[in-house]
């Protein structure tokens, strides 16, 4: 075998169906040996930055891990937006990117780059093969590497005469790490702690993220069976939606900067948080001196590095959430605890009230769509359907995680850490690769869209029926908001002119496009849109000047929260939170 | 989990695969995520399973030395991560190289206080000495403190190595 045929054994016995990838001159070989063979499905992209984006949504809606290919130079370049955005979401990525032969590396050879210099910081762990005899065990090490303990992307550089010349194989099972084995099973006799604390807990919450999704289903029916155990109340980060059904009576909706007022509140006057699979990212805690101050925190994670990395927290747990989670059940139904059942019920009657303030309220218009409108009306007619969402990164992203309701995991694919904008096209497609038969909608804005149309030239060629649902606003709708909210109404370079026809984009790109202008028209074209066997654009005008509320200004803390537009700014931005993002 | 800002220094052991790009991985954990480096110190120690020794000297907050050691554990060549600081007494120590050039009473007086340091004299013209001192890093700084008037006009150091003290290994 060739070293092009090593890689693409190594990948099929990885369980390696579709590849997202871009050829070039470093990897013709790989694409020969490709064009060779019927087990591996090559999906080509239109850019390398997509094939990334692609794969994490194919990674992100099935659990497996997602495999890229890309050229030397410019394409591992291109991919790096991607690898930086799947290791701030622990996305398991695997990326081969082609090098230049072991004799030019060093040599500014044409297409070259350091690609796992550049890639260094930006992935979990990377390797350049420069003997034919690693080939494959470093192939299998990636795939171990990217999917044990918190994922993550890793990138495999091959240089040309590695491709071309003779190499041996060895399968997965000769080839294991010898030191990168994390542990899943968490300490029992912290686990047992847990439980005491909760046991004693008045007011206690449930704050779930990735973490549970990336566990697996297993780890989301755990967490659910877990919540309605104990009774307790669970709010989930961006990351976590669908960990727990959104229709329970016990989700408290998402939390953070743009979370709902219970989920906000019940954070900052819990006694016992429980953090299971979340990070304490700064788009949640706020104002850190500020954060939940009168509560003792637990808290589960499989990377002990995200421990008492930003909270202190009274009792951390290092492990695999499902593993933990069905040792905590195991532990709570042995040990029966008394709750303090007076307790319990006065703090569900208080976030009861916080509830009732109806916090993703907005004023409805007859004339003019509200994005918020626009969302709940795509809500009710897709929530009986098979579905899945990705989004862009903005206002759109912020109301399509308040407005749409997910039941299971595995369902919503956003960029949450990194927030890459033009993330939501390719990766729905990467997600519709993998559910050929569901709905997969990519919520868009107008301007994120615009960062990788070119993939609807794929979706096009792969005949794939991904819609894209654009909430039109015309303004880069985020930053017209800071800009109103924090810098005086000054929307500098925020606005964009000349937009692009959607319609007759759609309809150049193959694909179905269409338009709604009013309130009476919106049932009708989503209607439309689910209803067409093909990609769709509908271009959703939707009113400019639209706010995202609720919002916890930045370096404010949660009960500092802003409910709407009539919720004055009570005192200025502080300048520390002026610098903030 | 203390959240004390008092600023600690801490020697840190970490053993590594010796493979291409693993000290720049070190290195840029630290530099990318703004932790202090004061000293770091490698090199191959296990030529059979080809496994690198690196010593870090660094400071922080004990949540910010809690950070580095759980940081430095993700990464998928690191082996072993040991604070020595923490873990108990350990023998730190440093080389230190240090040329000095001069003439009449000044040059016995380097050789003098050479003496005093325990210092080799590993090269040697009609001008100039050149120094070999190993020990505690402060004692190597009041050396190049005292050479310096004494025309010191190089200094080279490796940055420390240490060792747990006692019967245990890394």
């Amino acid at each position: 075998m060739n070293g092009s045929e090593v890689v693409l054994r190594a990948l099929v016995d990885q369980g390696v169906e579709v590849i997202f990838g871009y050829p070039g001159g470093a990897v013709l070989p790989i694409y020969d040996a490709l064009f060779k063979q019927n087990s591996l499905r090559h999906i080509l992209v239109r850019q390398e930055g997509g094939a990334v984006h692609a794969a994490e949504g194919y990674a992100r809606s099935t659990g497996k891990v997602g495999v890229v290919l890309v050229t030397s130079g410019p394409g591992a370049t291109n991919a790096v937006t991607g690898l930086t955005d799947a290791l701030m979401d622990s996305i398991p990525v695997v990326c081969l990117t082609g090098q230049v032969p072991t004799h030019l590396i060093g040599n500014d050879a044409f297409q070259e780059a350091d690609t796992t210099g550049i890639t260094r910081p930006c992935t979990k762990h990377n390797y350049l093969v420069k003997d034919p005899a690693q080939l494959a065990r470093v192939i299998h090490e990636a795939f171990h590497v990217a999917r044990s303990g918190r994922p993550g992307p890793v990138v495999i550089d091959l240089p040309k005469d590695i491709l071309v010349g003779a190499a041996p194989y060895v399968t997965p099972e000769r080839a294991k790490h010898r030191t990168y084995n994390p542990p899943v099973k968490g300490d029992i006799k912290k686990i047992e702690q847990a439980v005491e604390m909760m046991a004693n807990a008045k007011r206690p919450l449930l704050y779930c993220g990735g973490g549970v999704i990336n566990s697996g289903p297993t780890a989301s029916k755990l967490l659910t069976q877990f919540m309605r155990l104990t009774g307790f109340p669970c709010t989930l980060t961006l990351m976590g939606l669908g960990a727990v059904p959104s229709s329970d009576p016990q989700f408290l909706g998402m939390l953070g900067m743009h979370g709902t007022y219970e989920a906000n509140l019940a954070m900052h006057d819990c006694d016992l948080m429980i953090n299971i699979g979340a990070r304490f990212d700064d788009r949640v805690t706020g104002r850190l001196a500020a954060f939940s101050p009168g509560s003792r925190k637990i808290h589960v994670d499989i990377d002990p590095s995200s421990i008492n990395k930003s909270v202190p927290v009274e009792l951390g747990i290092v492990g695999d959430v499902a593993h933990v989670l069905e040792d905590m059940i195991k532990v709570w139904k042995a040990r029966q605890p008394k709750l303090d059942r007076q307790a319990l019920k006065s703090w569900w009657a208080q976030i009861e009230q916080w509830r009732a303030r109806d916090c993703l309220r907005y004023r409805p218009s007859k004339d003019i769509i509200k994005p918020q409108y626009a969302l709940q009306r795509l809500q009710e007619h897709i929530k009986d359907r098979d579905f899945y969402i990705t989004t862009e990164v903005g206002q759109h992203q912020m109301w399509a995680a308040q407005f749409l309701k997910f039941e299971e995991p595995h369902r919503w694919m956003t960029s949450g850490g990194l927030g890459t904008m033009g993330y939501g096209l390719p990766a729905a497609m990467g997600v519709q690769i993998a559910h050929p038969k569901s709905l997969v909608i990519d919520v868009a804005g107008e301007a994120s869209i615009l960062m990788n149309i070119q993939e609807m030239s794929c979706i096009a060629q792969y005949r794939l029926p991904v819609k894209v649902f654009i909430l039109n606003n015309e303004y880069m709708g985020m930053v017209r908001q800071w800009q109103e909210l924090l810098h005086g109404g000054r929307y500098s370079e925020s606005y964009m002119e000349s937009l692009p026809d959607f319609v007759k984009l759609a309809e150049a790109f193959g694909a179905v496009g269409l338009r709604a202008t009013k309130p009476e028209e919106l049932d009708d074209v989503i209607k439309e849109m689910i209803d067409t066997p093909r990609a769709v654009i509908a271009d959703i005008m939707v009113d400019k000047t639209e706010n995202c509320f609720p919002m916890i200004p930045s370096g404010a803390a949660h009960n500092e929260i802003l409910l709407g537009p009539g919720d004055e700014l009570e005192r200025q931005v502080s300048e520390d939170g002026m610098v903030l993002v | 989990m203390t959240t004390e800002k008092r600023i600690e220094r801490h020697t840190i052991a970490v053993l590594v695969d010796n493979e291409p790009g693993v000290l720049a991985r070190v290195i840029g954990l630290f530099s990318g995520r703004g932790y202090n480096i004061e000293s770091l110190t490698v090199a191959e120690t296990d030529t059979e399973q080809h496994l690198s020794r690196i010593t870090a000297v660094t400071s922080g907050t004990p949540m910010v030395i809690e950070q580095i050691k759980a940081q430095l554990g993700r990464l998928v060549p690191v082996h072993k991560v040991s604070d020595l600081t923490a873990e108990g007494p350990h023998v730190e120590r440093e080389l230190l190289l240090v040329k000095v050039v001069s003439r009449g009473e000044k040059r016995v007086e380097a050789l003098r206080i050479a003496d005093i340091f325990r210092a080799r004299v590993v090269d040697a013209t009609i001008e100039s000495f050149v120094f070999e001192v190993t020990g505690a890093a402060d004692k190597l700084s009041a050396f190049i403190a005292l050479m310096k008037p004494l025309g010191m006009v190089d200094v080279s150091r490796t940055g420390v190595v240490a060792i747990s003290r006692g019967a245990q290994a890394l």
